[in-house]
């Protein structure tokens, strides 16, 4: 990291001089504070359900983030990735279906869920960078359908139409890590993790060719980089963010079954990852949140305008559609584009335009 | 096709071979062995014929998807949305006129305004934007699904055949030879004939109009390369409009036939569009006759997969998919730009 030169970080004169700590702008500093304070003031169901929850699939978006973001490919794998290594710990670990748990030690199961999650991911990554563009797009959802059909008819490992039911974390340290507090912290912890990590990646050398590809796979390729090789590997590093919150994902529902990876909830990833912002990794916790909020309250405010509940989905299809058309980069699009319009009002005597500051 | 024998002559041998035991299969009575090892005719045949039945309806769905596609780039992820309101509504309307054949032209024209709307309203738009087009697709697919959920409630509906198409019909293929010597025939339901007669003529129809008239020659000139084609003075939107229309309203017709030798209900269209998306992807895009190959065989493979292997009948389609994308990244009959 330290070689590459961070524009953010080397515009000021005094740019080295800095310790790492002064050049995250106080607005994190702030969020930190308050996620790390939340537990305080939110009740139960505000932290396991919303903000569980919503790190939860942020994780999963993010990992889409990545690879649409930085490496150009819309991939709609990620929520089958995530299921599959939620599989894999009720296959391998404990849950209550105990004829196919295989009931190995959590310090087996989860690393081998991850692994094996990410292989999955990586196998469909070497097939869809074969193609380019929409293809991308059509062969993913291709495959995650096939995902759903499989598991669905399998009985012999997968349990078919009803899944596994009652997996839960171990309980390591003796603490009830699925209680809402132990909860929030590990989910914020792992999503934090996450999220450091594709920000280091996006900045190291491999994020730069990632996003020197996604820009001109031709003239990278001339350069003397593997492009293929290159794009898989966006997929192994995805693949692994989404493995880990599809592990997080079942143990909050306690079951896996055929519908976590279908079609609805691998749309639901692109969509949060949309309404949120492709463009930062900040913004698939955005798109999250949203998502989250607008599926816990939504209900009521449907009500609350003659609507039954279900009409969830036109909410949030309607919402998808607007981004879309106005907003392609998403609501940080939106944030950034009234930040440039405030910027470029500027004052009113001298006509002088002021630095709009870097915004989260 | 005399190039190709020319060219591959081994690959032909085994084509020709392969369709010579496939046809000797499905007209010869089968003897006591072969019931043994392969199971009863009449359940091999019904598999076969199911299958092709539903190639058909593939075929009409996914054909209208790969025109579309191939000319515009535009990949329309709402086309199962639009199957599914072609079936609902060819179901209210043969309900409330009685009868079933009035329901073909009034679906395809209401679907194809509904394609003429979204063509000039949506893709238009964001022209050259793939990956926006692909997401609003999407987004319209989810709120039509809701909307007709919404609507239509989340019970299945069948529409019902008109009496001359109800029953069996009797098929000059032998079903299986009984003791006493006399020979029994294969029955099968006429609708699903007649279905399938329907998709063989639209498909034939098609294939004259691309490749015997004007238009369709405007319609492959601008698959293979539509700047060059806009060049040379032809009025491109309109041909973009009129296939758009062709495309949705092909997919109407098609939700009226799924409805009426299967069900309609919420979910069928995901089911469609996969099927359509397989078949591009298999095929190449903008083929006609790719799409009637591929159709054939996502049917025949879904089919006789159910019958013989009931529990990877879904996978069998996906495989097919992964090996012609593992060595054939443009599709088996797409060109390699």
């Amino acid at each position: 990291m330290a070689v590459i030169e961070n524009p953010d970080h080397a515009s000021g004169s005094d740019a080295p001089t800095r310790s790492w700590y002064e050049n995250i702008a106080p607005g994190w500093w702030v969020l930190a504070v308050i996620m790390l304070f939340m537990p305080a003031v939110a009740n139960d169901f505000i932290l396991f359900q919303v903000f569980g929850w919503t790190f939860i699939l942020g994780m999963i978006a993010l990992s889409l983030m990545f690879l649409a973001g930085y490496g150009g490919m819309v991939s709609l794998i990620q929520m089958s990735v995530a299921a599959m290594a939620g599989y894999m710990v009720a296959i391998f670990g404990f849950s209550g279906i105990s004829d196919l748990s295989l009931g190995m030690p959590w310090w087996v199961y989860l690393p081998l869920a991850i692994l094996i999650a990410t292989i999955f991911g990586t196998l469909v990554g070497a097939l869809a960078v074969r193609t380019e563009g929409i293809y991308t797009i059509m062969i993913t959802l291709a495959i995650a359908s096939a995902f759903f059909y499989f598991t669905r008819q399998n009985y012999g490992i997968f349990n078919g139409y009803t899944g596994f039911n009652l997996v839960v974390p171990p309980q390591l340290f003796g603490v009830d890590w699925r209680a809402p507090m132990p909860f929030y912290y590990l989910t914020l912890g792992c999503a934090t993790l996450a999220y450091l990590a594709v920000v280091y990646v996006s900045r190291a050398p491999f994020g730069l060719v990632l996003q020197g590809i996604r820009d001109n796979p031709r003239r990278m390729a001339a350069l003397g980089y593997n492009v293929v090789a290159h794009r898989i590997a966006a997929y192994t590093f995805a693949s692994i963010i989404a493995a880990v919150g599809g592990i997080l994902l079942v143990w909050q529902n306690a079951q896996v079954a055929p519908g976590t990876a279908g079609i609805p909830a691998v749309i639901d990833i692109l969509v949060i990852a949309v309404i949120g912002g492709i463009g930062r990794p900040i913004g698939a916790f955005i798109g999250a949140i949203i998502y989250v909020v607008l599926s816990t309250f939504a209900p009521d405010f449907l009500f609350s305008v003659g609507l039954s509940a279900e009409r969830f989905n036109l909410l949030i299809g309607l919402g998808f559609l607007a981004i879309v058309f106005f907003s392609p980069d998403g609501v940080l699009g939106l944030w950034d584009r009234w930040q440039e319009r405030r910027a470029k009002r500027g004052d009113p005597l001298t006509g002088r335009s002021d630095d709009g500051g870097n915004p989260l | 096709m005399a190039r190709f024998a020319s060219r591959h002559p081994v690959w032909t041998f085994i084509i020709v071979l392969a369709a010579a035991v496939f046809l000797w299969l499905i007209f010869a009575p089968w003897s006591a062995e072969m019931e043994e090892t392969l199971g009863r005719k009449r359940i091999f045949l019904n598999a076969i014929f199911g299958g092709v039945t539903l190639g058909a309806l593939y075929f009409l769905v996914a054909s209208g998807f790969t025109l579309i596609f191939g000319l515009m780039r535009n990949v329309n992820l709402a086309h199962g949305s639009l199957y599914l309101l072609g079936g609902y509504l060819g179901f209210e309307i043969s309900e409330f006129t009685g009868s079933w054949l009035i329901a073909f032209p009034a679906v395809f024209i209401i679907v194809a305004l509904v394609g003429i709307v979204l063509q000039h309203q949506v893709f238009r738009r964001m022209d050259g934007e793939d990956l926006r087009q692909t997401m609003v697709t999407i987004g319209l697919s989810v709120v039509l699904a809701d909307l007709m959920l919404w609507y239509w409630g989340g019970q299945s509906y069948t529409i019902f055949a008109p009496d001359w198409l109800s029953g069996p019909m009797t098929l000059p293929i032998i079903s299986s030879i009984r003791d006493s010597g006399e020979i029994v025939y294969l029955r099968y339901p006429a609708v699903r004939m007649a279905i399938l007669l329907a998709a063989i003529v639209i498909g034939i129809g098609m294939w004259l109009l691309l490749n015997r008239t004007r238009l369709g020659m405007f319609v492959r000139a601008g698959v293979d390369d539509r700047e060059m084609l806009a060049a040379s003075g032809v009025r491109i939107q309109y041909i973009f409009l009129a296939v758009f229309a062709f495309g949705a309203g092909l997919a109407g017709i098609a939700g009226i036939v799924g409805g009426t030798f299967q069900s309609l209900s919420p979910g069928e269209d995901t089911r469609f569009l996969l099927a359509s998306l397989v078949v591009v992807i298999v095929w190449g895009r903008g083929s006609i006759p790719g799409a009637a190959i591929g159709a054939l065989v996502i049917g025949l493979s879904e089919q006789l997969g159910l019958v013989y292997a009931p529990t990877y009948s879904v996978v069998f389609t996906f495989l097919i998919m992964a090996l012609v994308l593992a060595f054939r990244p443009q599709g088996l009959l797409g060109s390699a730009r």
